[in-house]
């Protein structure tokens, strides 16, 4: 019962933060995406490296179970469904969290865009064996430096929460650097 | 006007961090799977079998990794769909506490307008087609913008970052090529 009750709880965080950052309003994600306004690309890499430092620095200190971690594997596919992702994510201006929560908000094309997910998904669900077959869908579970006590392999020998650390403070490092507007109105009136 | 970038980023990385501090790192699109099969059950009652084992499904997707699939869709009170319902009860308030979402802008959002004109039911398509694309390959590569690329880089994990290389690979000349003006 307590797990449904964290559920409602960090859930609702969740969609409210996604809908007050802009990332469920397709306007901001369509000027991220073409580069036009990054504000939402700051946004995202800064919570990236905050969830970072604050999970691997909590790990060292012993305040987060390193078992909580879930580390997906990486196989071909990754790549291939990160394509169609993308190029429907740009097309559309959602992405599954950001389109369930828009339609929450009353954006009717969010609605037809959980629905096409749903379709999307169940088409997937068909054609799964396929993939499996064509060996797509081999990997291993890796992170770059080698978590202790995670049970997953590092890419390279270094020690992964402190790597997780520093990139970490990259994320944020990057997020502060990126300019708002490389491609935006402001920029083109600079170059005027 | 979303809110300031430091803060967003900083609530935003609070939530992450709770998430993975207290139960797992944030993922969606499983959900979708879920709720398909949830419908596909109704449908057809054959699909998610259960035996003393546990669960089990017709089809191979749901059916594998030990049935977890076919057993959260027969148990539709479990953290992670709980998680998805939650997430839009969270942004249907939030967006309600700050005035709710513009009229016009929830009938045909301004950038599409700015670059397609008033064209509401071609809007609704691509929306649909992109939704279609977006959960076939979220679901193929594993996960989606949520446990890849935000829960996985933030866990350094590899495949968040084969994934986040894929997907703006495409995203970035697809959104320059779609959307030239702002709106």
């Amino acid at each position: 019962m307590s797990t449904i009750i964290l559920a409602i709880v960090i859930g609702a965080a969740f969609g409210a933060v996604l809908d007050r950052i802009g990332a469920t309003n397709p306007n901001w994600i369509g000027k991220m995406l073409s580069l036009k306004h990054l504000h939402l690309m700051k946004t995202i890499l800064l919570a990236i490296g905050t969830g970072s430092v604050l999970m691997f620095a909590g790990q060292m200190a012993g305040l987060v179970e390193v078992g909580h971690m879930d580390v997906k594997a990486v196989y071909s596919g990754v790549f291939i469904g990160g394509l169609m992702l993308g190029a429907g994510w740009a097309a559309a201006g959602y992405c599954p969290g950001t389109g369930v929560a828009a339609a929450a908000t009353g954006r009717r094309d969010a609605l037809f865009f959980v629905a096409g997910g749903l379709l999307g998904a169940a088409a997937y669900m068909v054609t799964y064996p396929a993939w499996k077959a064509w060996g797509l869908l081999e990997g291993a579970k890796l992170t770059l430096g080698t978590v202790p006590d995670a049970g997953y392999d590092g890419l390279i020998g270094l020690r992964g929460d402190v790597l997780g650390i520093l990139l970490g403070f990259g994320f944020i490092a990057v997020a502060f650097a990126l300019p708002e507007r490389p491609l935006g109105r402001a920029a083109r009136v600079a170059a005027e | 006007m979303p809110l300031n970038w430091k803060t967003g980023g900083l609530l935003l990385g609070l939530v992450f961090f709770a998430a993975v501090l207290l139960v797992k790192p944030i993922g969606v699109s499983t959900q979708f799977v879920i709720l398909d099969a949830m419908i596909g059950d109704v449908a057809n009652p054959d699909l998610i079998t259960q035996t003393e084992e546990g669960y089990g499904s017709t089809n191979a997707y749901l059916a594998k990794s030990g049935g977890k699939y076919a057993r959260n869709a027969a148990n539709p009170l479990n953290y992670s769909f709980v998680f998805v319902l939650a997430i839009m009860a969270g942004a249907a308030l939030s967006a309600l506490m700050r005035g709710g979402v513009a009229r016009e802008e929830r009938r045909l959002p301004a950038i599409w307008k700015a670059n397609f004109g008033d064209t509401p039911w071609k809007r609704y398509a691509v929306a649909f087609a992109g939704g279609f694309v977006v959960l076939y390959g979220a679901r193929l590569a594993g996960g989606c913008t949520s446990g890849h690329m935000m829960s996985g880089m933030m866990q350094t994990s590899l495949s968040g970052y084969v994934f986040a290389a894929g997907a703006f690979l495409a995203a970035i000349p697809v959104s320059m090529m779609m959307y030239s003006k702002e709106g």
